[in-house]
């Protein structure tokens, strides 16, 4: 008996995880749809490349300059072991454009958009004011989801350029004041290695990751339980859904774009 | 004329309308009473296409909510919610003019603010709070905005969600007032849902009682007092005794 009870249990846990990624993807469906649709409401769309793009841009670059920084240091310690301190600058930007410049900027856009995105329409779902847009004639998904959706999947690959280049700094500031490196040289070296695909790969992961924050935001607040605490859980599920997926998106991209 | 043919609605294992029939003449002022829970928002969200009905049929002048078009459907009608659902981001006088500023109802700016003004100034309002957000207004001026809201585009039906929760007596009475003239006014058909008896009397036309998910006794408001349904009964006079169970 206990056997075909633990068997029920994990037989419902897998057929709930699979209900609950049909949802995402008819939800995700239906932005896509309405995005390609009229009426647009761009003074929202407006509004909302602000909110996500231009005010997570200090969260973003700290961010990034910090991890550059780190990164040379690191690169600096393990490249020595074999005399290899001269990798320093083309691993730091290999390695920011391609990688921790999207999934570091996802991540931070995720904590600061996802969240606010959750609360924000899960409050207006629990104080009715969703069910006021639809009686003002006014479809919820157009006016609240393809705005955020839609600025998020443009504003995102921006922010990450905007990163890379400053996580490059970092470890430019950290390779020239901290370990003696050449300037020029180290410039010069960033410059050559880089590739044009190394940075384009990294700027259509962050328009998947902005479109991933952006959908699980607006998702979870539209599925907001009653109350305080629904609107808590839909934040919270919000946020840790769209750090997952931007893991997992990632891996996947990465063996799109890069296995050989 | 709304009329409502054996709807039923549950959610999960609550079975909310057990076989709802009711008939909203035109140019009627409707009001369901029943106690909380009893589905009396599932029904009015039911009209308005928000909840969709299990079974049974509700036809609006002749269509079929189900399957009517919906935005030239929603565009006939304005709904006062229970906590007003003022939109927060938006100042006062945008959320009044929130259907004149988009669709296909849209005004030049201009001239919708002026209409937003005027329909503030209908429900007791200076202009002064059309430029304030609605976080900063007290909960019987909310009322007041969510009720201009509702009036803002002129429409033939209005669905009223507990319109004097929350607001003390004097400021009820004040709303409940607003409520009647305007829907004499407008010659709107009006469905108002409610617990409090002073709103029944004031804007009444006539009444049903919803219990058990069925419409127990509906008529004139007048004979409410003297209809003899039980249920009706210790409803209006608040008793604890009597076949509703009330819950200790």
């Amino acid at each position: 008996m206990i056997v075909i009870r633990l068997i029920a249990a994990l037989g419902s846990a897998v057929l709930g995880m699979l209900a609950a990624v049909g949802r995402v993807a008819l939800f995700a469906g239906q932005t896509i749809s309405h995005l390609l649709r009229p009426p647009f409401y761009f003074k929202e769309f407006g509004q909302s490349l602000i909110t996500i793009g231009y005010f997570s841009l200090p969260v973003v670059g700290l961010t990034a300059i910090f991890t550059g920084a780190a990164l040379a240091l690191q690169i600096y310690e393990g490249g020595s072991r074999f005399n290899a301190e001269s990798v320093v600058p083309s691993i730091v930007a290999i390695g920011m454009v391609r990688e921790l410049g999207p999934v570091l900027g996802g991540l931070m856009v995720a904590a600061r958009v996802a969240s606010s995105i959750a609360a924000e329409i899960g409050t207006m779902k629990v104080t009715e004011q969703i069910d006021a847009l639809v009686t003002l004639s006014t479809n919820p998904m157009k006016y609240l989801t393809v705005p955020r959706v839609l600025a998020a999947t443009l504003a995102v690959p921006v922010l990450v350029a905007v990163g890379d280049a400053i996580g490059i700094m970092g470890g430019y500031l950290v390779g020239v004041n901290r370990l003696g490196l050449n300037s020029a040289a180290y410039l010069s070296n960033t410059v050559d290695f880089l590739e044009f695909w190394d940075i384009a790969s990294g700027l259509v992961k962050g328009a998947v990751f902005g479109f991933i924050v952006a959908l699980m935001g607006c998702y979870y607040g539209m599925n907001s339980g009653r109350g305080a605490q629904g609107v808590g859980r839909a934040t919270k599920a919000a946020v840790v859904a769209a750090s997952v997926m931007i893991l997992a998106s990632n891996y996947l991209l990465t063996e799109l774009f890069f296995s050989a | 004329m709304i009329t409502l043919h054996q709807v039923h609605k549950a959610f999960g294992d609550n079975h909310v309308l057990r076989g709802v029939d009711l008939t909203i003449p035109k140019g009627e002022s409707m009001v369901i009473i029943g106690g909380s829970g009893t589905g009396k928002s599932v029904m009015l969200k039911s009209v308005l296409g928000l909840v969709a009905p299990d079974a049974g049929q509700i036809i609006v002048d002749g269509q079929d909510v189900t399957t009517v078009e919906r935005d030239a459907f929603l565009a006939r009608f304005g709904m006062l919610f229970q906590g007003g659902a003022l939109f927060d981001s938006l100042t006062v006088w945008q959320n009044v003019a929130f259907r004149l500023l988009r669709g296909s109802l849209k005004k030049p700016t201009e001239e919708a603010r002026a209409i937003a003004i005027e329909k503030l100034r209908r429900v007791g309002l200076k202009e002064n709070v059309a430029d304030r957000f609605p976080a900063e207004l007290s909960g019987g001026m909310q009322k007041r905005v969510g009720l201009a809201r509702a009036i803002a585009a002129e429409p033939e039906i209005i669905f009223f969600d507990e319109p004097t929760t929350g607001l003390d007596p004097i400021m009820s009475g004040v709303i409940n007032d607003l409520i009647r003239e305007i829907v004499v006014e407008m010659g709107a058909t009006a469905m108002t849902i409610t617990h409090d008896m002073s709103s029944v009397r004031a804007i009444a036309d006539d009444v049903a009682m919803l219990h058990d998910g069925v419409i127990q006794w509906t008529g004139d408001v007048e004979q409410m007092d003297s209809c003899g349904d039980p249920y009706v009964e210790q409803f209006i006079n608040g008793r604890a005794e009597g076949p509703i169970e009330a819950v200790r």
